[in-house]
């Protein structure tokens, strides 16, 4: 599944990131590594960017890049907070 | 003399920090090899003098944007006694990543870890004695904004110092793993960092609801950004007239006296050429500082981020982001601090195709051309859509432009931001701010302005026995020779000279008018209108409002560009356009209303 998928506040696991390198770079930077989790704070209205929440950091970043992450949905219950 | 490099991820605090520990002694250093600004001061730390570098935020040391190059060629070249870190206590875990990254450089290192204020609310604590253990470097818990744990990472700064040891350079090829950096992160926080398992709900969440509302989010972004605009304006013009006033007043007083015994074109080139120009630039003034009192304001709130959040649906469409936006909407009061602003943006092909378009508002000097030239030809019923079409062909052109060019300036970084909580500055925070754009503004641009105005003086009054700006002096021949180009766009030689004036500065062009008409008022009103028609007077509105932005902008361009050829097609290009527009206009009116 990719980040684009996920509906807002559903919670996540980051499993890959398919992008260059330049990009993989920057999203490792703000959080997007394998293994982290996140939630999906909300959509951008007019196919807008989405913020997302990993830990202590809110990103927000276009649809084009987020479709190059791959996640892995997470049950309400298995997600924390 | 000792070499400090602060490092940090962006919006981590480095440059508060900077500011606090400096004071106002920063200057702008060069470096062999760097192109950006560089931020350096000198200070007292503990026995020693230390010059302080304060390098651009960058996520990565081994990334592949320009500030991550500039800051690999920096640590390569410049020999540097210790690095401080700079990390946001809040977000230890993600960003300890870039602080073992340099570690792994070999160079004496300090870790810092700032707003402590803000990790207390989250409930995160940190033992800083363990977290130097586990690192093998000094760590000092810190709160930039309001000094809080300043003496002692001072302390400890100083006792980094102490140890005797050349400054080194960096070695970039000490490369340290992905899996290196996140085992050590892991063994290193786990002893000395408790973040707790459910934070707690944040003010920003809520603010956020509403802020980045999806239907409302929008329309009270753009009600804000009126509010700020009036603000600016409505405290700005009149601000702005005491300057004027002022200057005039030191002309009649002091200057004119002064120079009375010299010969009178010695006279005229002072009073006319430097000391107008001179006071161009200190009319810009209370403008700037306005402006970027308020700029810090949307910019360390965390505004300015949302409002790349809400507008980048249709900015990204334009090849720009949201924070264009902002300085776009900006230059529809004055160009020159909407110019200043574009360096919030990161990427540079972003900043020159901001750079590119913001000349294209319709600023409120080109309004005052307007409000009087369309008083004078057209009927009140017709005015208000005449000056509506003006603002309409002002937007139109700024999406042409970005259009045309969003190839050029293509911006190969990655839009993904972080999204920082709403924060309040200081107000110590904003009026620096503002202090020192001004003092970079006239730092940069005064030269540029002056010479810009000298240079119209000269145009418009040699030879020196000719009638001011009369058709003898080099305007007017200049006007005649340009008329082939000029007459097809129904602009005669008069307005030719006009249009030299408005160089300067746009609102100029009236009194323009008043010389080389040689009337004031309504007088002159009513004369122009039996000078043209509207078409040439529309024609005429149409080039004042794209071609060359003043000269103002022009040094602000460059000095922000720091490019000659970027500044040469951001004074051709609307040349250009404004050409276009006009004969498209004129030709095909003219051809309609069949005459
Ligand atoms: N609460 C809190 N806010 C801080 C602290 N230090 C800095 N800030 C805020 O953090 C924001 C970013 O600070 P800057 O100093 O501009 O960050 P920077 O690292 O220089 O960022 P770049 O110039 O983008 O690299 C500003 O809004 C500051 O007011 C702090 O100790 N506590």
């Amino acid at each position: 599944m990719r980040l684009t998928d996920l509906a807002p506040g559903q919670h996540a696991q980051v499993a890959a990131v398919h992008s260059t390198e330049h990009l993989a770079h920057r999203l490792a930077a703000l959080g997007f590594r394998a293994g982290k989790l996140l939630q999906i704070m909300r959509h951008g209205a007019l196919s807008g960017p989405l913020h997302v929440r990993l830990g202590t950091t809110d990103v927000i970043l276009r649809r084009s890049e987020a479709a190059q992450i791959e996640v892995l949905p997470l049950a309400d219950e298995a997600a924390p907070a | 003399m000792k070499r400090i490099a602060l490092i940090g991820m962006p919006n981590t605090g480095k440059s508060t920090l900077f500011n606090r520990v400096t004071g106002a002694s920063a200057r702008v250093g060069n470096w062999p090899g760097i192109t950006v600004d560089l931020m350096t001061a000198k200070i007292l730390v503990g026995a020693h003098m230390a010059e302080v570098v304060d390098l651009p935020g960058i996520y990565d040391l081994h990334g592949y944007s320009d500030d991550e190059a500039v800051v690999r060629r920096f640590l390569e070249t410049t020999p540097t006694d210790l690095v401080l870190l700079i990390v946001n206590a809040v977000q230890i875990e993600r960003q300890m990543t870039l602080a073992l990254q340099v570690r792994a450089l070999g160079l004496p290192c300090m870790l810092l870890l700032n707003m402590a204020d803000e990790a207390r609310k989250f409930g995160i604590t940190i033992d800083t004695e363990k977290l130097s253990e586990a690192l093998a470097m000094p760590v000092a818990l810190i709160s930039a904004k309001y000094g809080e744990g300043q003496p002692a990472a001072l302390k400890k700064i100083g006792h980094a110092l102490d140890t005797p040891r050349e400054a080194g350079t960096a070695k970039l090829d000490a490369l340290i793993t992905p899996e290196q950096i996140e085992r050590e992160t892991t063994a290193a926080l786990h002893q000395a960092v408790h973040v707790p398992a459910r934070l707690p709900e944040h003010l920003s969440d809520k603010l956020d609801r509403v802020v980045l509302h999806p239907a409302f989010g929008l329309p009270l972004f753009f009600l804000c950004m009126l509010l700020l605009f009036q603000a600016v304006f409505l405290l700005g013009t009149p601000l702005q007239s005491a300057m004027t006033w002022l200057f005039d007043h030191a002309r009649t007083l002091v200057v004119e006296p002064a120079v009375h015994p010299l010969p009178e074109f010695v006279q005229g080139f002072l009073l006319d050429g430097i000391w107008s120009g001179l006071s161009t630039v200190a009319a810009f003034v209370p403008l700037i500082v306005l402006f970027f009192l308020f700029m810090a304001l949307v910019e360390d709130s965390g505004y300015l981020s949302r409002a790349a959040f809400l507008t980048d649906a249709l900015m990204s469409r334009l090849g720009l982001d949201g924070r264009s936006f902002v300085m776009i909407l900006m230059g529809f009061g004055c160009n020159v601090p909407a110019i200043m602003g574009t360096r919030v943006m990161r990427s540079r092909p972003h900043r020159l195709l901001s750079m590119l378009v913001i000349p294209l508002s319709l600023c409120s000097a080109r309004l005052q051309v307007f409000l009087f030239l369309i008083a004078a030809m057209f009927s009140p019923r017709n005015a208000p859509w005449v000056l509506f079409s003006l603002y309409l062909m002002s937007f139109v052109t700024a999406i042409l432009t970005a259009l045309i060019f969003k190839r050029k300036y293509h911006s190969t970084e990655p839009f993904v931001i972080e999204l920082p909580p709403y924060r309040l500055p200081t107000l110590m925070q904003i009026w620096l701010r503002g202090w020192m754009e001004v003092r970079h503004f006239l730092h940069r641009a005064t030269k540029m302005i002056v010479i810009g105005v000298v240079c119209v003086w000269i145009l418009t009054h040699v030879p020196f026995n000719a009638v001011p700006a009369g058709p003898d002096t080099l305007a007017g021949m200049l006007g005649r020779a340009l008329q082939p180009l000029l007459a097809p766009i129904g602009i005669d030689t008069k307005l030719t000279v006009a249009l030299m004036f408005g160089f300067i500065a746009k609102e100029i062009v009236i009194g323009a008018f008043a010389v080389i008409y040689g009337m004031q008022g309504d007088t002159l009103a009513s004369h122009m209108a039996t000078q043209m028609d509207w078409v040439q007077a529309v024609s005429f509105m149409l080039f004042t409002l794209i071609y060359t932005p003043c000269v103002s902008t022009i040094a602000a361009i460059r000095a922000e560009s720091k490019s000659a050829r970027f500044t040469l097609l951001s004074v051709a290009w609307p040349l250009v356009l404004a050409w276009l527009v006009s004969f498209i206009f004129y030709q095909s009116a003219r051809f309609l209303l069949g005459h």
